[in-house]
């Protein structure tokens, strides 16, 4: 009789859910966590720590990769999802966000972003221009000549001439 | 002789010779589609938002892509959920007294994160790594659903171990071109089955066998 009772009791054991492991004793991904004063899981390193990788990122900023098709094409991809936003899929600054009232950022097809070099574009990402935000945390320093690179190939689109492409003018109509 | 049972008494033991054997049936069913239900797996639910953020809104309608925002979400276990300073590039100029935003802009003053309600969250024994699903081609609306009509984000899957299941096992109808990853538009072409499964192969995706490996997402 015991026997009876007692191994459904046991089976039933079984559709217990034990949140000891479904919520484990540990800190989530930017948590909240309790032991810190800011109750952040997320710790701010103390000021003046150098990170590990500070030295690759500077020396991946100060000289720039070999300019190629992977590079352009990794320029691109990045420029079309950080910077269309407000300059435009052709770098005109006619951006979405700029047709909802943002202050118009100047077109990278003036004569003086055309003469411009292109660590003056990398300095912008990394420190920000105006009313630009820095981008230094969201574009990897190695990214940031990608888009640079890919700024110029914008601005040659922009500027090209139909004689500088052979054949071109044959198929025009 | 006195009559013992009544004549409704057939019908009676007639019920009860039924249920007998098929109770207990619909009772597991019952408790398994529950159990399986968007009431249990916490699908379709939105939770309340320090900040009313939506992405209809900013996807939708502005068409900002996800990495501007979910910048780690190429690289990392974790998406990444935009700081402060994210929503203050766009709202340092714009919007910038709308009573709605009055949280960000005190987050910024003092310097103190908002903190948004997570809407998905796997249970702790679960491994689960976004970089690895971009990387192969698995696109965000496939598992998130249309971001880009959701005024509060919810889950739109179920995040059942059965439903991650269902893609390791044949992940090929869900690979995408790499440049459609974030595409919120993406619909799959006529000839999926067979792009599929050649991206599989180019991607040297894992067999099925490996891929519904206990250790894979239980580690
Ligand atoms: C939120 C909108 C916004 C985004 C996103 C943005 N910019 Fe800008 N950018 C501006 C504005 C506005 C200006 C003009 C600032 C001023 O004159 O005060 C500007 C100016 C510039 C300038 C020109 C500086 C000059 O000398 O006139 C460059 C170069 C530039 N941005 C590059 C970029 C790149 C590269 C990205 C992507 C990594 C980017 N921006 C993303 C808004 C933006
Ligand atoms: C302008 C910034 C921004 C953009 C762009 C953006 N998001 Fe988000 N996303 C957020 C913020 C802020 C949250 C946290 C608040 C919330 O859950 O609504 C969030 C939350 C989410 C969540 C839920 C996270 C959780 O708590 O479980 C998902 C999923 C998500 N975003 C997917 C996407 C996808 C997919 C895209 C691109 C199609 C995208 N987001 C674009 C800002 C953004
Ligand atoms: C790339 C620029 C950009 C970024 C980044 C951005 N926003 Fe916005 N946001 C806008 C624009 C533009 C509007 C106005 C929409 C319109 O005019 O249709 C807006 C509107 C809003 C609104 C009010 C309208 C509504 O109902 O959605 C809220 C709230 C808001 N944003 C919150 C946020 C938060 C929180 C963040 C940071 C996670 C953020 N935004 C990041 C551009 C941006
Ligand atoms: C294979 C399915 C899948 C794909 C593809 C996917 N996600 Fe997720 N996402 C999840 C799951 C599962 C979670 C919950 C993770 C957890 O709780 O640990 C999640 C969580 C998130 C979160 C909350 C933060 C976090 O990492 O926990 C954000 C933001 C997010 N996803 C954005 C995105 C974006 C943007 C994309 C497209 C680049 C994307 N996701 C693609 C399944 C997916
Ligand atoms: C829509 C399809 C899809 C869904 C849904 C999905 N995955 Fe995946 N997952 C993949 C693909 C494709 C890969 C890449 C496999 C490879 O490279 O061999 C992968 C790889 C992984 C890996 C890394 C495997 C390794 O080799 O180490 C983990 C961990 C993982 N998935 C966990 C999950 C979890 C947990 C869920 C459910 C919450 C989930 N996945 C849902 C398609 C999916
Ligand atoms: C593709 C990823 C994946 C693989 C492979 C996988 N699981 Fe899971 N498993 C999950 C997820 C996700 C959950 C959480 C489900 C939920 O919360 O409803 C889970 C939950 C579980 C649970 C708890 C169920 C509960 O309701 O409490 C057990 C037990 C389990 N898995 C065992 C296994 C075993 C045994 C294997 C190997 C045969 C396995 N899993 C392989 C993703 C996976």
């Amino acid at each position: 009789m015991m026997r009876l009772v007692a191994i459904p009791l046991l089976l039933s054991l079984g559709a217990c859910d034990d949140p000891s492991m479904h919520r484990q004793n540990r800190y989530e991904t930017y948590g909240k966590a309790r032991l810190f004063p800011d109750d952040a899981e997320a710790r701010t390193p103390p000021a003046g720590t150098v990170s590990q990788s500070a030295l690759a990122r500077e020396t991946a900023l100060a000289d720039p990769p070999p300019v190629d098709a992977a590079l352009l094409e990794r320029g691109r991809q990045r420029y079309e999802a950080i910077c269309t936003p407000c300059h435009g899929y052709t770098g005109h600054g006619d951006g979405m966000i700029v047709q909802r009232g943002f202050p118009p950022p100047p077109s990278f097809h003036e004569d003086r972003l055309r003469a411009a070099p292109a660590t003056y574009f990398v300095d912008v990402i990394t420190k920000g221009y105006g009313v630009m935000y820095a981008y230094a945390a969201r574009v990897e320093p190695r990214d940031r000549w990608a888009i640079a690179a890919y700024i110029r190939a914008l601005q040659l689109s922009q500027g090209a001439h139909v004689a500088d492409v052979p054949g071109l003018a044959e198929k025009l109509p | 002789m006195v009559q013992i049972f009544r004549p409704g008494a057939d019908t009676i033991a007639r019920i009860v010779l039924f249920a007998i054997p098929t109770v207990p049936v619909l009772a597991v069913g019952f408790a398994y589609s529950l159990w399986h239900s968007p009431y249990a797996t916490a699908q379709d639910v939105t939770r309340e938002q320090p900040v009313p953020f939506s992405h209809e809104h900013h996807v939708g309608g502005l068409g900002i892509d996800c990495r501007y925002c979910h910048t780690s979400v190429e690289k990392a276990a974790f998406a990444g959920l935009p700081p402060t300073q994210t929503c203050m590039s766009c709202h340092s100029q714009i919007w910038t007294n709308a009573p709605m935003l009055a949280p960000v802009r005190a987050s910024l003053a003092e310097d103190r994160p908002i903190e948004w309600q997570r809407v998905h969250n796997l249970p702790g024994y679960v491994y689960f790594n976004h970089s690895v699903h971009v990387a192969k081609g698995v696109g965000c609306t496939t598992c998130h659903g249309p971001v880009q009509t959701m005024k509060l984000i919810r889950q739109a899957a179920p995040l059942t171990m059965g439903w991650c299941l269902d893609c390791h096992r044949n992940p090929a109808p869900s690979l995408r071109p790499h440049e459609a990853v974030f595409d919120v538009d993406w619909q799959p072409p006529e000839n999926q089955a067979e792009v599929g499964a050649r991206l599989a192969k180019e991607r040297h995706i894992a067999s099925p066998q490996r891929l519904s490996e206990c250790s894979i997402c239980h580690r």
